[in-house]
Order: structure tokens, then C-alpha cells, then sequence
């Protein structure tokens, strides 16, 4: 197995506030990663200095043996670590073709609208972004990740506000993206982390608390105490 | 779709060719002006319109080109061609140092920067007054503004001829303009003003975009500022004052913002309109303003962006 992300001692510091604090992490080819913790645990935050959103305040960050610490976010895109927004950002003027168009680096032109069949938006091409029903811009947030044909696909609480249905559809499409991507899933629906991720990393405070199979993660105490007692 | 829109441009050009075969003298003259200025608000509406940026200082810009070929043709002893090149290569530069550093900032504290530079601008222009003869202005001898081209003898006093040149001058920019707004580059800057953080996620240089749309307009800027100071012979400072960085901002917003010919309209609509006022009242200004306000409440998108957005969706 090769090792497609890994972070050294890495740490983001708001002020007083240790929202990620010396965190060593890696993430295989191939497989299906879930971060999972309380609110306020540092996930967000964490993912966002693995695409460049923000810039840590110590450590290393390596994607396919290569440091990105210094990259700007745009390039680490390029060199394939897609990020979808926890609070959902797409362009909500435009149509909803055009927002893939846009994420396949086809602006204007006739890019293929394959990622938004895999979401099942492919019918609502033509309306505009900002019309869409919220669930549907979480989609179309993901068809957005999918377009870019990223080695590393990030979701940031990608079935937050969806419906029973559209979680189900999700499964499958995540399934689907993980036989030839890599994905980083933060979650708060454990039924879903559980069936999904071949791995569960459990941060706490800004630390990484646990981590192993869904089975080890479940089956620990210290994790049961921060997170699954009061989830 | 293609064809709608290279005809309704065309449209324009043609109409505009035809224009000087009705229209009294004054209305040459006035026209002229107009299309001169037109090239700048186009220019404006790429940073404005399509990126999202807004820009209280394109006076130096205009003023760079200004004077580069003012001073050029008088005290540089450069024909007329060598200046219009020379302002163009000026506006490149000058657009290019000061978008490295205006674009650090954005939203308000753009707005502030770029109106900073070009006051500072506008003083340096006064502090150099032996040189650029500060409101009272450089004017340009009629014998420097003969020069041949291809063994023609071009006389840019010629009114006619001046016409014709400012025409080619807005075909060119409106071409120039259709061009990069439906390229890739006028695709991104737009999701740029859409959404900026999105668009740097899905691995688009945001800074380097917006730099290339800063010094796009800004050398539209130039080169309608050597056109003012060469077609006209006159370069003086009240064209690199404030009011000069507010005049496109208006012109856009009247004809339409993100719309290729709405500038051109607008720029139009408001020499009219001004015209028009002065015919009965002395406060021409104060009717232009209440015009303006009115436009802003009914019209918010300008007149063309209004047009788009009810009835033809495919303009560009
Ligand atoms: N830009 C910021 N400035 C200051 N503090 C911040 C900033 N971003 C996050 N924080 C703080 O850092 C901590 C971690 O926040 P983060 O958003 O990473 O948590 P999270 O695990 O994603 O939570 P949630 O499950 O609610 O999304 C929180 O205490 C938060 O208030
Ligand atoms: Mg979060």
C-alpha cells in the first residue's frame, strides 16, 4: 500500500485556542477515510490546512511524498486534493452546468455533465445554482469535487441537511468514487461512517484520539466517552 | 447563437460608420469624444463588470496614456504611431505595478488603495507643472499631429479622419472584448465575482486572473488616454482628477455592467444626457444625477443588463 497523504506535527493555533495540535496522520491509496469527533473538535480546520485554506501553524503536509506545506491552495488542487465546503459553496448565479463546466476547468464550453449524473442532478443542468433545493446544492457540491477528477476527494459533512433517500443514493456514490479515488470523510452520521470507511480517525480538541476499523473505533472507551456516548 | 451576437456588434460598428454621413459637425465632434471614451469604459467594465473589482482609480491609467503620448509627440519629438505605442507600453507597466499591489487588498480596502494612487497620481501630474503645465494643459501643435503611414500623409486634425480612427479604435476594443469575455479567462473572472474561495478550490490562480483583467482594463485605460491626447491635442490634468476615475464607473453602471456593449451606451447615453440638461438648465448636473438615481432604483442591472435579463439572455 502506498501512502497518498500524510501530515507531521501538524498544528493551527487561533490565538490561545489549539484548534489542531500536533497532528501525525495517513491516508492509503484507495481507501475510505472517515474523521469523525464533537463539534468544534478541529476537523474542519484540520481538513482545511491539508487544501491549503488555511496556513498551519507548525508542520508538514505530504501528498504523494511530496511537500505541500507551502503550496497555495490553487495549486494543491491542481496536484489533485479536492475540497467541498462544509457550508456550501457553489455559484449561485449561475447555471448548474456551468458550476461543473467551472470545476472541470471548462468554462463556458460543453464539459461533461457525467459528475452530475453520479450525483443524479444530471435533468436539473440548466436551472440555476441558487435555486436548487439545499440538498441539491450539497450535490452539486459534490459533483463539483467529482469533476475535478481529484486523486484526493475531501467531503466536509457532505450529507448534512440531505434526506433519508439522498443519503442512501449517497452510499452508493461514494462506493462508486472509492474504486479509483481516495476519499477523506468527515462525518457526523455514524450509521453512514460505519458502513462506509475502511478506517475512522476520532479527533477530540484538536488531537487525534482514536483511530483504527470502524470496529476498533467503536469498540473504544476513551471514544465512547468523548463522542459516541453524547452522539 | 454566435452569429446573433457577432451581428448585433456589427450592427453597431456599421451604424456608427454610417453616423458621419448625417450628423452636423458638432455631432462628429461629439461622437468622437464618445467613442474615444468608450474604448476606456470598456476597458473598465472588464475589471468592474466581469471580475468584480471595483476601481476608484483608472484616472492614472487614462492619465499614463495621456501624457505618455502628449509628452511623447511634444517633447520626445515621437511620431504619432511610436506614441500611441508608447503609452500602450507605459499603461502595461504602470497597470502591472500597481495591480501587484492593489489586489493584496479587495472589497473596500481596494476601492481605497487604487483611489490613493491615483491622487497621488493626480498631485504628481501638478508637482511636475513645468513639465506637464498642470489644468491649463499641453497642447499639441497641429504639424505634430501629421505623420505619414504606409506613404499616406494622415492629418489628425481632419475631422473626418478622426472620426474613422476613434471607430476603429472602439471596433478593435469591442472585438478585444467579446474576445476575452468568452474566453476562458472572461469565464473565470466572472466565477471570480461570483465566488472567489470556490474558485481558487477548483485550482484557478485567482491572483494571477485578476491581475491579468487589472492590467487588461487598465491599458484600455492608456490607450484611450493617448487617443483623448492625440485626436484632440490637449492633455491636461482635469483628465487625470478624480472625476475621470468616477466618469467609467458611471458609464458602465448606466449601460450596463458584465454586458460587452453596455459601456459603450452608457458612455453615450450620458454625453446626451448632459447635453441634453445643459439645453434648459444650468444645473445639468443635478438632472443627470436625479437620472442617474432613477436609473439605479428601476434599472439596477443598467440598461442593457436589464435588457439580458428580460428578454435576451444570450447577450454577451
Ligand atoms: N477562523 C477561526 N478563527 C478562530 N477560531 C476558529 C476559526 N475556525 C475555527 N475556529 C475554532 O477552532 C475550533 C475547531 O473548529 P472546527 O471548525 O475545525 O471544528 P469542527 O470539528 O469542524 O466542528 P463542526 O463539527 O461543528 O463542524 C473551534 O473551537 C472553532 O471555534
Ligand atoms: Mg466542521
Amino acid at each position: 500500500m502506498t501512502v497518498l497523504l500524510e501530515t507531521r506535527g501538524l498544528s493551527k493555533n487561533f490565538g490561545g485556542l489549539k484548534a489542531v495540535s500536533d497532528v501525525n496522520f495517513r491516508v492509503e491509496k484507495g481507501e475510505v477515510r472517515a474523521v469523525i469527533g464533537p463539534n468544534g473538535a478541529g476537523k474542519t480546520t484540520f481538513v482545511s490546512l491539508i487544501s491549503g485554506r488555511i496556513a498551519p501553524s507548525a508542520g508538514t503536509i505530504l501528498f504523494e511524498g511530496e511537500d505541500v506545506t507551502e503550496l497555495p491552495a490553487y495549486a494543491r488542487v491542481q496536484k489533485g486534493i479536492a475540497y467541498t465546503f462544509q457550508i456550501t459553496s457553489i455559484y449561485q448565479n449561475l447555471s448548474v452546468a456551468e458550476n461543473v463546466a467551472l470545476a472541470a476547468h471548462q468554462p463556458g464550453g460543453r464539459a461533461s455533465l457525467e459528475p452530475l449524473a453520479r450525483v443524479g442532478l444530471a435533468d436539473r443542468a440548466s436551472q440555476i445554482a441558487g435555486t436548487l433545493a439545499y440538498g441539491h446544492q450539497r450535490l452539486l457540491e459534490v459533483a463539483m469535487g467529482l469533476a475535478l477528477k481529484p486523486k484526493l476527494l475531501i467531503l466536509d459533512e457532505p450529507t448534512q441537511g440531505l434526506s433519508d433517500a439522498e443519503i442512501d443514493n449517497f452510499i452508493t456514490l461514494v462506493r462508486d468514487v472509492a474504486r479509483d479515488e481516495t476519499v477523506l470523510l468527515i462525518e457526523h452520521n455514524m450509521p453512514l461512517v460505519m458502513e462506509l470507511a475502511h478506517r475512522i480517525t476520532v479527533l477530540d480538541r484538536g488531537s487525534i484520539l482514536a483511530e483504527g476499523t470502524p470496529q476498533e473505533v467503536h469498540a473504544n472507551a476513551a471514544v465512547q466517552a468523548a463522542y459516541l456516548g453524547t452522539g | 447563437m454566435t452569429a446573433r451576437v457577432l451581428l448585433l456588434h456589427g450592427a453597431v460598428i456599421v451604424a456608427l460608420f454610417l453616423l458621419q454621413f448625417v450628423a452636423s459637425d458638432y455631432a462628429v465632434l461629439t461622437a468622437t469624444r464618445i467613442m474615444v471614451l468608450a474604448v476606456y469604459a470598456l476597458g473598465y467594465n472588464i475589471l468592474f463588470g466581469y471580475a468584480g473589482l471595483l476601481s476608484l482609480g483608472h484616472a492614472m491609467f487614462f492619465a499614463t496614456g495621456l501624457y505618455a503620448a502628449a509628452l511623447g509627440v511634444t517633447r520626445l519629438g515621437m511620431a504619432v504611431p511610436e506614441a500611441f505605442l508608447f503609452a500602450a507600453v507605459c499603461g502595461v507597466i504602470v497597470s502591472t505595478v500597481i495591480g501587484l499591489i492593489a489586489l493584496r487588498a479587495s472589497g473596500v480596502a481596494f476601492m481605497i488603495v487604487t483611489l490613493m494612487f491615483s491622487q497621488a497620481a493626480f498631485l504628481t501630474v501638478l508637482y511636475f507643472g513645468d513639465i506637464t503645465r498642470g489644468d491649463e494643459g499641453i497642447v499639441i501643435k497641429d504639424d505634430q499631429r501629421v505623420f505619414s503611414l504606409f506613404g499616406h500623409v494622415v492629418n489628425l486634425a481632419d475631422p473626418v479622419l478622426r472620426y474613422n480612427i476613434a471607430l476603429v479604435f472602439l471596433a478593435l476594443a469591442i472585438a478585444a472584448c467579446l474576445a476575452v469575455v468568452r474566453s476562458k479567462i472572461g469565464h473565470v473572472l466572472v466565477a471570480i465575482r461570483e465566488n472567489e474561495n470556490r474558485t481558487a478550490m477548483l485550482g484557478y490562480d485567482v491572483k494571477r486572473y485578476k491581475l491579468i483583467a487589472f492590467v487588461l482594463s487598465g491599458s484600455f485605460a492608456a490607450f484611450s488616454g493617448a487617443a483623448y491626447a492625440l485626436l484632440f491635442a490637449y492633455a491636461g490634468s482635469t483628465l487625470a482628477s478624480i472625476q475621470y476615475s468616477i466618469h467609467p464607473l458611471l458609464w458602465t453602471l448606466l449601460g450596463g455592467a458584465a454586458t460587452v456593449l453596455g459601456p459603450v451606451l452608457g458612455t453615450a447615453l450620458m454625453f446626451l444626457l448632459v447635453d441634453f440638461a445643459s439645453g434648459f438648465t444650468s444645473a445639468s448636473l443635478l438632472f443627470v444625477g436625479v437620472v442617474l438615481i432613477l436609473l439605479v432604483l428601476f434599472f439596477p442591472k443598467g440598461i442593457l443588463g436589464t435588457l439580458r435579463q428580460r428578454l435576451w439572455r444570450w447577450l454577451p
